[in-house]
Parts: C-alpha cells; sequence; structure tokens
C-alpha cells in the first residue's frame, strides 16, 4: 500500500539505519516506537495489472533490520500468544535485529515449516499482529511490528543463500505412511513424519503439487517456485509423491492400509467442494466458481494465452461474489486476465471482509469496485444462454448473528441490475465428498467434514485427517497446526509398534 | 505417465488405444472415464471414458474422436509413446442389475462408453437390445463387438449407408411401444441424440440412463465447471455423475455450456452438434 518505488524506500531506511547503529547509547523503547513502520516495496499498482508477477516485493535488508529495531521485546508475549503454531516471535526478529540471519531461519523453523508461505499469506493483522504492544501504543494495527514480512524477509534470505538446511532424518524404520492431498496439511505431516525415519508417500489427484496454493492461491501473492523449493527439500529427504492418484478411486483408502502395506493414513483433502448461491442463471456461460476459474488461469496456465491449451471465458465486466481471499484472488486475476471494470459484490460491509487487509488494499489499487451491502438476486443470460446482467439486492446490518458480526438484512425493493459477461461465485467451499463416499467406516458430520479426536484420529483406527477437510476452508497456517498434530500422533503410533516389535522378537 | 501399448484408427477420425494403467484397469468399472493431459504443463485437461479394461495385461481402452486441438495432439502419438498425465477411474460406476429389458443406444463414439456397460448389463442377467448408430458407415465403431453382446441388434447410419436409414431414436420408439415396453433405456453419443431419446422414451415412462460429457477440469468436484442442472439441483457430473436420469436433465442450458469457448476454440464437433440438432428438429 506503499506509493513511494522500492529505491525511494530503501534510501530512506539506509540512511535511518545508519543514524541509528552510530548511536552511542543503546536504543530505549521511546526511540524504538519513533523509528517508522516500514513499507513494503511493491510493484507499481498500473504495471502489474497486466502481469503475474508478485506484487509485494519483500524487505532489504535494511528495511528488515529497522522494521525488527522496532519490536520491544516485550515479556508478554502476545503476538506469541495469538499465533497459531507459537513460533517464537521476538526470538527470531531479535536475531535479524542483531544481523544473525541463520539463527532467525533455525528459530522460526522450530515450529514452522513453511515460513515464506506463511509469511505471504497468513492473516497477520488477526493474528501476531493484532495484539502487538506497538501496534497497540500506536492505536493503529497497521502499525504493528510487520511480524508477517520479517517472517518472509528471513525464509526468502534462507532460500536465496542456495544452501537451505535439509532436516535431520533419523534411521530407516521401516514403516510406511501414506498421505492423501498435497496441500499444506498433508506436506507437514510428510515432514514431521519422515524425519522419524518413516517411509512416506504423498497421493495426488493432480498432476502437480501444492494443493490450493498452487492451484487456488494466484502466483502474484505466492509464486510457484517457492511451492516448488518446499517440495523439492521433501524430495531431499526421501519424500516419495505420486501424483494423478485419486484415493478412493484410484485406490480404496482402506485398500492403502490393507493391502498396500501403510502402517497409518492422513487425509489432507481439503475443502474442494464450491457452493453456489442457488439463484436463477447461475448455470449461464459465463458463470464461475472461484475454483474453476483461479484452477485454469493458474494450475492449467490458461494465463499464459495462446500457449495453454485450456481456454479461459474472454471477460470485459466481472462480478464476483464474495469477501474473502479467493475472491479478491479472483477479482485480481479478472484485471490481469484483461476484464475492464470488476466489482466485488459483498453481502457486509468492509469491516466485516474475512480476507487479508492487504490483499484488499491491493484490490483497490488495482481498480476493483467494492459494493458493499449488496447481493445477487438472479443473473440474466441473452439469447445464447451467456451472461448479460446481473440483478442485485441492497442489503442493511441487523443484529449479531452466531459469528458475532453483524447479520446483513435485505432492503425490500432495492433491486437494480448491473451489466456484466462474467459472474464469479466465491461463497466458500464445503468438503469433497470424495473420500468418505468410497470409505463408508469413515464418518463425517453433516457438512461433510471427517470427524476427529484432539490427536487429529478419525473414527477409524490408523486413520487421521487434518486441514480443510476437517475445519471447512480455513487458513494454511491452521491446516499446517492439524497436520503438525497429527504427525506426532502418527509418530507415536508408529514407535508403539516398534517397540511392541522389538519386545516380541 | 502411461505407455500407448496399442494403437488403432476405427474410422476416419476416430482411434482406439490401449493404455499401460495397471491400478486403473483393476478399479474401474463400467461408466467411468478417465482424464489425460498429452502436455503437462500447458496441455488440457480431457475427460474420456473407459471402453474396455484387461486386468491381466494392466491396460484400459480409450476410444477418441478427433475434434480440437488436446484429441489432435493425442491421435499424433504412437505405440511406445508415454501420455503424461492420466489419472481415473473418475465418476460412478454405471448402476448395474437385472432390470430384465434393457435398450442400449449408442450414437457415433458414444458406442465406445456403451460398451462396457451393454457387456455388464447382460452379465447381470438382462435381455440387452443394443441401437447403434452414425452418419454414416465410416463412422460406424465396434459393430463386431456389440453385436456379440446383443440379444436383439440394430445398426442405423443417417443416410442410409449401411443397415436401416434411420436416426436412433425411430427403433427407439419402436421398442417402447411394444408390450412389455422395456425396463429401461441407456442412451449414450452427442448431448442432441441424447436429448432426443430422453424425449422419445418419456411419452412411454422407459427410465433413461444417458451419460453426460461435459466440460470438465478436475474431474474431483473441485470447481464445478461440469455443472449441469438435473431435476430441481444442480448436479456435478465428474462426481454426482457421469449418468443421470435423463428425463431430468436439462440438455439445452448443457449444450450452451459446453460451448462456453466456442468464440475461443472452434472445433469441428460444434459444426457437428449443429448438424444434429437440425437433422433430430426435423425428425421429431
Ligand atoms: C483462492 C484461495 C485463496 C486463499 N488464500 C489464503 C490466504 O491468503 N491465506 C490463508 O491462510 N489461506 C488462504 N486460503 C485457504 C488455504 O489455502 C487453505 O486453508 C489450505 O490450503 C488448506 O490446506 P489443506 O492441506 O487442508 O488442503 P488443500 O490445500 O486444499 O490441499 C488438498 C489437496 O488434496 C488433493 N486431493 C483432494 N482429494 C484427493 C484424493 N481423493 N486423492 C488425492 N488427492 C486429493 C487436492 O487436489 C489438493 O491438492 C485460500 C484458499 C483459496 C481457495
Ligand atoms: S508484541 Fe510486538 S513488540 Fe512485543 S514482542 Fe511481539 S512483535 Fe515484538
Ligand atoms: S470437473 Fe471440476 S467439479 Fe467436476
Amino acid at each position: 500500500m506503499s506509493h513511494m518505488t522500492k529505491e525511494e524506500i530503501n534510501e530512506k531506511a539506509k540512511l535511518l539505519l545508519e543514524d541509528l547503529i552510530n548511536r552511542e547509547e543503546p536504543l530505549k523503547t521511546k526511540d524504538r516506537m519513533k523509528i517508522p513502520a516500514q513499507l513494503m516495496p511493491e510493484q507499481d499498482e498500473f504495471a502489474r495489472r497486466h502481469n503475474l508477477d508478485e506484487v509485494s516485493m519483500g524487505y532489504t535488508m535494511e528495511e528488515a533490520k529497522l522494521e525488527a529495531m522496532r519490536c520491544l521485546q516485550c515479556v508478554k508475549k502476545t503476538c506469541v500468544a495469538d499465533c497459531p503454531v507459537l513460533i517464537d516471535i521476538p526470538g527470531f526478529i531479535k536475531h535479524i535485529a542483531d544481523g544473525d540471519m541463520q539463527s532467525a531461519a533455525d528459530e522460526i523453523k522450530k515450529v514452522s515449516l513453511l515460513p515464506s508461505i506463511c509469511g505471504r499469506v497468513c492473516p497477520q493483522e488477526v493474528q501476531c499482529q493484532q495484539n502487538c504492544t506497538v501496534g497497540k501504543a500506536l492505536k493503529d494495527v497497521d502499525k504493528a511490528v510487520a511480524i508477517g514480512r520479517l517472517e518472509r524477509f528471513v525464509a526468502d534470505w534462507e532460500r536465496a543463500t542456495g544452501n537451505i538446511k535439509l532436516p535431520e532424518v533419523k534411521p530407516e524404520t521401516g514403516k510406511k505412511v501414506a498421505i492423501v492431498g498435497s496441500g499444506p496439511a498433508g506436506l507437514v505431516v510428510a515432514a514431521d513424519v519422515r524425519r522419524e525415519g518413516h517411509h512416506v508417500t504423498i497421493f495426488e489427484a493432480f498432476h502437480k503439487l501444492g494443493g490450493v496454493m498452487r492451484y487456488g492461491i494466484p502466483e502474484f501473492r505466492l509464486p510457484n517456485e517457492i511451492i516448488d523449493q518446499e517440495i523439492d527439500t521433501l524430495r531431499k529427504i526421501g519424500v516419495e509423491f505420486k501424483t494423478n492418484f485419486v484415493v478412493g478411486r484410484t485406490r480404496k483408502l482402506m485398500d492403502l492400509l490393507n493391502k498396500d502395506g501403510y502402517d497409518a493414513v492422513f487425509v489432507g483433502t481439503g475443502a474442494g467442494l464450491p457452493m453456489f448461491m442457488k439463484i436463477d442463471g447461475e448455470n449461464l456461460v459465463g458463470v464461475f466458481s472461484a475454483n474453476e476459474y483461479l484452477t485454469r488461469a493458474n494450475l492449467m496456465r490458461a494465463f499464459d494465452k495462446g500457449k495453454a491449451d485450456t481456454p479461459i471465458y474472454n471477460s470485459k465486466r466481472v462480478a464476483v461474489l464474495g469477501g474473502g481471499n479467493v475472491a479478491m484472488d479472483a477479482a485480481r486475476m479478472a484485471v490481469r486476465l484483461g476484464a475492464e471494470k470488476v466489482y466485488v459484490v459483498y453481502r457486509r460491509t468492509e469491516k466485516e471482509m474475512p480476507a487479508r487487509v492487504e490483499e484488499v488494499g491491493h484490490a483497490k489499487e488495482e481498480g476493483i469496485e467494492f459494493h458493499f451491502l449488496q447481493n445477487a438476486k438472479r443473473i440474466f443470460g441473452d439469447e445464447k444462454g451467456r451472461v448479460k446482467a446481473m440483478e442485485c439486492l441492497r442489503y442493511e446490518l441487523g443484529e449479531p448473528d452466531d459469528s458475532g458480526r453483524r447479520r446483513p438484512v435485505v432492503i425490500p425493493g432495492s433491486e437494480f441490475t448491473i451489466d456484466v459477461d462474467t459472474v464469479i461465485v466465491a461463497i466458500g467451499n464445503g468438503s469433497n465428498p470424495l473420500i468418505s463416499q468410497t470409505t463408508p467406516e469413515l464418518e463425517v458430520n453433516k457438512w461433510g467434514n471427517i470427524k476427529v479426536d484432539e490427536n487429529q484420529k478419525t473414527t477409524v483406527d490408523r486413520i487421521y485427517a487434518g486441514g480443510d477437510i476437517v475445519l471447512g476452508a480455513v487458513t494454511v497456517i491452521l491446516a499446517m497446526g492439524e497436520g503438525r498434530r497429527a504427525a506426532n500422533s502418527i509418530n507415536q503410533v508408529l514407535a508403539e509398534d516398534i517397540e511392541k516389535e522389538a519386545k516380541r522378537n | 505417465m502411461s505407455k500407448i501399448l496399442h494403437k488403432k484408427k476405427l474410422s476416419e477420425s476416430v482411434y482406439l488405444m490401449r493404455l499401460d494403467a495397471p491400478l486403473i484397469a483393476e478399479e474401474r468399472q463400467a461408466g467411468q472415464f478417465i482424464i489425460l493431459q498429452v502436455n503437462e504443463d500447458l496441455g488440457e485437461r480431457i475427460p474420456l471414458t473407459i471402453a474396455d479394461a484387461d486386468i491381466e495385461e494392466g491396460s484400459i481402452t480409450i476410444i477418441f474422436q478427433v475434434v480440437g486441438k488436446s484429441t489432435t495432439l493425442l491421435a499424433a502419438l504412437n505405440e511406445g509413446d508415454e501420455i503424461p498425465v492420466l489419472v481415473g477411474p473418475l465418476g460412478k460406476p454405471t448402476h448395474i442389475d437385472n432390470f430384465g429389458t434393457v435398450v442400449c443406444v449408442g450414437g457415433g463414439i458414444g458406442v465406445a462408453p456403451l460398451h462396457p456397460i451393454a457387456q455388464a448389463m447382460k452379465q447381470a442377467g438382462n435381455k440387452v437390445t443394443i441401437i447403434i448408430g452414425a452418419r454414416n458407415k465410416d463412422l460406424l465403431i465396434l459393430e463386431d463387438e456389440m453385436k456379440k453382446i446383443a440379444d436383439e441388434f440394430i445398426v442405423c447410419t443417417d443416410d442410409g449407408s449401411y443397415g436401416r436409414k434411420a436416426l436412433v431414436t425411430e427403433p427407439l420408439k419402436e421398442l417402447c411401444e411394444l408390450t412389455p415396453k422395456p425396463d429401461m433405456a441407456i442412451a449414450i453419443g452427442p448431448p442432441v441424440m441424447m436429448k432426443f431419446c430422453a424425449e422419445t422414451t418419456r411419452p412411454y415412462d422407459v427410465h433413461t440412463l444417458v451419460s453426460l460429457n461435459t466440460i470438465m477440469v478436475d474431474g474431483t468436484g473441485m470447481c464445478g465447471g461440469c455443472r449441469v442442472n438435473v431435476g430441481d439441483d444442480i448436479k456435478f457430473v465428474c462426481v454426482d455423475g457421469p449418468e443421470f436420469d435423463g428425463h431430468q436433465v436439462d440438455f439445452d442450458n448443457m449444450i450452451s455450456r459446453l460451448n462456453s469457448y466456442r468464440d475461443i476454440e472452434t472445433t469441428s464437433h460444434d459444426c457437428e452438434l449443429d448438424k444434429q440438432v437440425k437433422d433430430l428438429e426435423a425428425a421429431q
């Protein structure tokens, strides 16, 4: 959200840093509070409307150090308490301020496996940065220590050195673990289980790995190169990958255990079933789920028009329904694919939007128009069955609902029509029924999410689950957290097996 | 990765390939399909029904018509070449049971997916009547294979170059008029043909299954690109189908959705559809 160029930001940072380093006395709290929050260098807001390059370009060393110096090293670590995986935030930040980047990287990696990803996509403003003392004192969450950007900086720094430390792998145990799905949940389980010396196979339905991080989140937020890097690390420590393999169809889940000799299975198949509005005209040509639109553009590379065989709709006027990250990604992708007008239509107000604040800001800069307190009522088609307009209703906020957010209430008679040729529905995902349909033993709740206990164990012995398939569509970090817990349980069960076998012999 | 074990040209633009796919061969059941890509990075995902499988050889058979860029590229591959992406079996298998008399109607390339279903219906003890049709003699496929299964066998061509000069709906109508009428019909072929088969059986209340070949991306229920209106519901063909009650399917919507990218990829297949619409409408 900066309007200074990359060079201007860095020039300022260099000068200030020099000044602070040359000071005689150590920095006091007061001095730290005076250091301005470092802006994120970003790609020009007009240029980026035509490419898939990353929008946020990352801190330079000077900017990172300055930002790290803003941290007060609080005794009561409110930031850590709000981190789903409890990274020692002041710990790694201090290493940055001291210029010891390797120690900073090691500190984060003690608990988080994918820092270059989380640093980019975590909703920091409602997690670690929400209650940061600096942000509180300055009465602005945007002025909190930029923990996410620092996390990203450290991870990118390590990647750039070209020698990412491989996790240590214990001697082979001869035990085999199958992981279904290569999203963040599955990748974390793979790493943690492999480290204990067990053989790990990841089964992935798609031809490429990474789950939503690959097919959903666009390159301009999370470059593929980063996911490739993380997967490469897993490959190097001996994790086996089987792509184009749909568990439940290519092989039944129970067969992995009963016929193929796996000792435990982790199901991390994600949310993946797009929801629709159930309104008239939703099946017209030109109405897409965000999943389809983004998968075509990202995974199937339709953004490379003329090169990729997968086509993408030629949209000029696009309405995106929804207010989450998925809606932002779809809207911003539409801009990059050449749409002239992109509207985001959301039932509530900006305050209730679940999307990361940074993405909403970026979307606005890219010329996307937000229509709050509105929703689609029906979609009109032309004689060929293609979208030509959408009728909307206006809403006002009423009483709070179960989620604590004020419920939007329709204003009767407020209908109006907007001209659009494309409608992208991004109102959420249900759970993918493929595994549960083909594995009747596995219990699911009424929304189709797999039931697990506090150890991520399902109702079937030796089958564990986690991530979006358990929680519903959530976040990368929560999926990872579940993966970590599942891996612990799996490692424990396998350790018990090994112990029993040793006794018997 | 899957090796092409065998390739054969069945007619002007129709090819048969046997692919090395032991796991799919073992799991597949009648009615299921695979998705393949000829190019892993920039290729398109194309769904094709599994026409046959050989568990011993560990192979599956696909039959496809060259209609666009991806199928042209596929047809250009030869025995020994590898197909980089092959995933399956996808979709729900056909519900096979002893229903009594089952009429299987296959149009054009639709005879390929119909073959394993007719086979399974026969094995389940049904009396199986098979109607196959094509525009002309050269475009007929799997005649011998289908004949072997059928208790009663009818071949039609639109131009009369072989068998009866008729659209498949004609003999279908005659069968529905018999007493007792058939217990069930299965129609697989171009969307327009399936639409008119469903219209033909509707007045006689003969339950009619159709197998839909919509646009697909993932094939696992993740994108909704394959959705169709079935009765009052939206169904995803790749996970809820591909077979549905033909009397409930909104074919007109499905056909317009199949043409979503028409301005981008003009394929001979579309022209084919137009022609069939005209023929069938003229015939009704
Ligand atoms: C467009 C978009 C933007 C998002 N933005 C953010 C963001 O900014 N920040 C954030 O924290 N979160 C974001 N999320 C949410 C986040 O991506 C998910 O919560 C997270 O990826 C869930 O991880 P997972 O491992 O549970 O599943 P997924 O990432 O969904 O991975 C599941 C994998 O399993 C595979 N699979 C499914 N079924 C089978 C099967 N039967 N056999 C084999 N493989 C199978 C799938 O192909 C997929 O690769 C976003 C989601 C989307 C769609
Ligand atoms: S709350 Fe903010 S200032 Fe305090 S330790 Fe955490 S990041 Fe540093
Ligand atoms: S092909 Fe994507 S949901 Fe069916």
